[in-house]
């Protein structure tokens, strides 16, 4: 049996590259694979403790966060094809229209 | 039903005027003059009769009770052993006041519907001048200082207002606020000598205060103990209300307002609330030397200053206002030689006269088409006859001709300062002389008026000033003034045929503490010697005597001077002018108060407190944070970028942050998070 803190740590890395990701890419279609890429970290350390106490509870979360994310997924990717149709990038530094 | 139906509920009496001011006040604006005038006159009316019932009831219950009405009817403040309450008390002081107030006032009502007939604001007055009655109304009822501070104020306000009632003429607003700025340096010290009484009796009603005090002994002349100080304080706010030295400067400024104003509160009744408040204070008087000493130099001072300056003044209204200043200073002299009753007895006759001399003056001024010079009048008596007469009989009465009322009431007090009984002989003496000079100087002064106004050549222009007589709304009350100017002094009337003072021996219950052990209401009277009451008769005739020798003479010179030898008065001018121009410019007291009091307050005002404080101070500090706010906005604005990717950095940095403060906070001793363990 593979003792928790692996997973756990491994939850950590992922998550990691995820937030290192979400910051320092410009491609929007990649920063929203870097915010999947979190949140199937947290699942995979919800499982992990889920396992490790024996509850059912952090799977219980798992789907929920799985089904937010696919709700999510549906709305972003809406987002981005009107950004793309708009503005014809893809480059979130172009896409600042929201600053004073 | 009550045995007494009025004097049980006694705020009937203050409330029907302040319903007459509420009404006429918010919608009297609408309505035509005749509904105006029933709305004031009605109510004032009204409670000049209730006055009358509850005197009535309250004498079947003085007859019963030998003591004073009281009666409370809601505690209004209290707190801890604090009470003060809305309690009107009734007894003989009560009464004169009571009744002078609303039986003059309503007089006064009357005319002015004849007065103000042609004026803008008509309603407005009359709602003043009923806020004015139920105000003072309260003053002279209330049973504590506290509620009489509230009528002390209000009629303050009332007399603001009014002064102030041309309110567009810069004079006349002026003349307003330094009436109510010179009251209140006098109110200040009213203030704190009730704070001083409470502390010392902690209580402020009059019949458990007076109780308390008075067992304490005497303080002695220079001892400088509670009564002493509480007494010079309140002394201090009577001195500003009843414009005596060194705050009377107000008085004569107040004469911008109308007439009736001027006889009303500027005469007859406000400008008395100082001396009613010495009377009725007078058990903490009597227990200071120091302070009845002071009362009845003040009183005796400014008599005879304000005497001097009335001597050339030329407007009719400003000679009547120096000879109000006067006489209040003579009813302190009565008060401060021990003798209140008589200052009562001389408020209340120069509420006849003083009252009457105005409105005569106002019946002049409306005469002359509004001219109050008497340098432009002359020769009036034959066109304004009744004018005259009414006049002529209330310059006889100030004067003191017997047997005109202030003949007895001056009398009175000049006796009383002669044998001074607190002060001593030789104080007694030289208050005496100065009381006599002042008899003197009233005497030539009303004359010097009169004769100028009514006698000698006309000095106006007949083609512009059509002169009529006033409308008999106007003449009623002078009329019945002047009635009152002749016989209102009779109580004392027996006094000369070895009689009884009438008056003196109405106010006893009041005045007198031997009053309260039984054998005195008996008749045994402790001061009964037959040998002393025989030297005081032929004392009393002889003092009288010269008084009416003094008036006389006063008479004299001024018929000497301006019928007789009408360029005389010019030439004596001339040949005194540095006295003359002194006195017509009023000893340059205001000049002098503004050099000494007006403009340093004035600088200190404008540079430390508006420029310093109020501007570089509060407005800086307020100004300053509202420009570090947005300075620091500014700077915070550059984080909102725009770009996605730095506020995603934000969000991680706080997230790490949450993160550090739950796990490493060095107080969070259990874990925060539960299911870790």
């Amino acid at each position: 049996m593979v003792p928790t803190n692996y997973y756990v740590v491994l939850s950590a890395i992922l998550f990691g590259l995820g937030v290192f990701a979400f910051i320092f890419k410009r491609n929007v279609i990649t920063i929203f694979m870097s915010i999947e890429l979190m949140l199937n970290a947290v699942n995979l350390a919800f499982v992990a403790f889920s396992q490790a106490l024996g509850k059912l509870d952090g799977q219980v979360f798992v789907l929920f966060v799985i089904v937010v994310a696919a709700a999510e997924a549906a709305v972003g990717l809406g987002i981005i094809i009107l950004i793309a149709r708009n503005r014809q990038t893809l480059n979130v530094e172009r896409v600042d229209l929201l600053k004073l | 039903m009550p045995t007494y139906p009025i004097l049980e509920y006694l705020w009937i009496v203050p409330l029907l005027p302040l319903l007459g001011s509420a009404v006429n006040g918010l919608f009297g604006a609408k309505w035509p003059n005749k509904i105006v005038n029933l709305a004031a006159i009605g109510s004032t009316g009204l409670s000049f009769l209730g006055a009358l019932e509850a005197v009535r009831e309250f004498f079947d219950y003085f007859a019963q009770k030998h003591q004073a009405f009281h009666k409370i009817f809601f505690a209004w403040i209290a707190a801890g052993n604090f009470r003060a309450g809305f309690d009107l008390q009734m007894d003989q002081l009560t009464v004169v006041m009571v009744l002078v107030v609303t039986g003059v006032g309503w007089l006064i009502h009357i005319y002015a519907t004849g007065y103000m007939a042609h004026e803008g604001g008509y309603y407005r007055f009359f709602s003043y001048l009923n806020l004015f009655m139920f105000f003072m109304l309260i003053l002279v009822l209330a049973a504590n200082y506290v509620l009489l501070f509230v009528g002390w104020e209000g009629v303050g306000l009332s007399s603001y207002l009014l002064i102030g009632f041309y309110f567009l003429k810069k004079s006349a607003s002026d003349a307003g606020k330094k009436a109510f700025i010179v009251n209140r340096i006098g109110d200040f010290g009213f203030m704190l000598g009730m704070f001083l009484l409470f502390k010392r009796f902690e209580t402020l009603d009059f019949v458990q205060l007076f109780a308390k005090a008075d067992p304490w002994p005497a303080e002695t002349m220079g001892h400088l103990g509670t009564f002493t100080i509480a007494c010079l304080l309140l002394f201090m706010g009577a001195c500003g209300k009843s414009a005596q030295l060194p705050l009377y400067v107000w008085l004569p400024d107040a004469m911008e307002g109308p007439t009736p104003v001027s006889a009303l509160i500027h005469a007859a009744t406000m400008v008395t609330a100082g001396v009613y408040v010495v009377a009725r204070s007078h058990i903490l008087f009597a227990h200071s030397e120091t302070a009845m000493l002071a009362v009845a130099i003040v009183g005796c001072a400014t008599a005879f200053f304000a005497a001097t300056i009335g001597l050339v003044q030329t407007d009719i209204k400003r000679v009547l206002a120096y000879s109000t200043v006067s006489q209040l200073g003579y009813m302190f002299l009565a008060c401060g030689v021990g003798a209140f009753s008589a200052g009562i007895f001389h408020l209340m006759t120069h509420a006849f006269f003083k009252a009457l001399l105005f409105l005569a003056a106002g019946s002049v001024i409306h005469a002359m088409g509004g001219e109050q010079d008497m340098d432009r009048m002359g020769g009036l008596s034959k066109k304004i006859r009744w004018t005259y007469v009414t006049m002529l009989t209330a310059t006889l009465a100030i004067a003191g001709f017997p047997p005109f009322a202030g003949f007895f009431s001056k009398d009175s007090i000049l006796l009383s300062a002669f044998q001074d009984e607190y002060g001593g002989r030789k104080v007694g003496y030289t208050l005496y002389a100065f009381g006599l000079a002042t008899a003197l100087l009233t005497a030539f002064y009303m004359f010097r008026l009169i004769f100028l106004t009514f006698k000698g050549k006309q000095r106006y222009d007949e083609h512009q000033v059509h002169v009529h007589e006033s409308p008999w709304s106007m003449l009623g009350p002078l009329v019945i003034l002047a009635v009152l100017s002749f016989a209102g002094g009779w109580f004392a009337l027996p006094a000369f045929f070895r009689g009884p003072d009438y008056f003196a021996k109405f106010l006893e219950p009041v005045f007198n503490p031997n009053y309260r052990s039984a054998g005195f209401r008996d008749g045994s009277n402790l001061f009964s010697l037959p040998q002393a009451e025989e030297g005081l008769h032929s004392l009393e005739l002889i003092l009288a005597a010269v008084a009416v020798g003094i008036a006389l003479t006063g008479l004299g010179v001024a018929y000497w001077l301006y019928l007789k030898r009408p360029g005389k008065a010019d030439g004596l001018a001339h040949s005194l002018k540095p006295a003359y121009t002194t006195l017509l410019n009023k000893y340059y007291v205001d000049e002098l108060y503004a050099a000494a009091v007006v403009r340093p307050l004035l600088w200190i005002s404008t540079n430390v407190l508006w420029k310093a404080t109020d501007v570089a101070g509060i407005d800086g500090a307020v100004n300053g944070i509202a420009a570090g706010a947005t300075s620091i906005g500014d700077g915070l604005r550059h984080t909102q970028s725009g770009n996605t990717r730095s506020y995603a950095v934000w969000v991680v940095v706080g997230a790490i942050v949450i993160i550090a403060v739950i796990f490493f906070w060095p107080a969070s001793g259990k874990p925060v998070l539960g299911m870790v363990h």
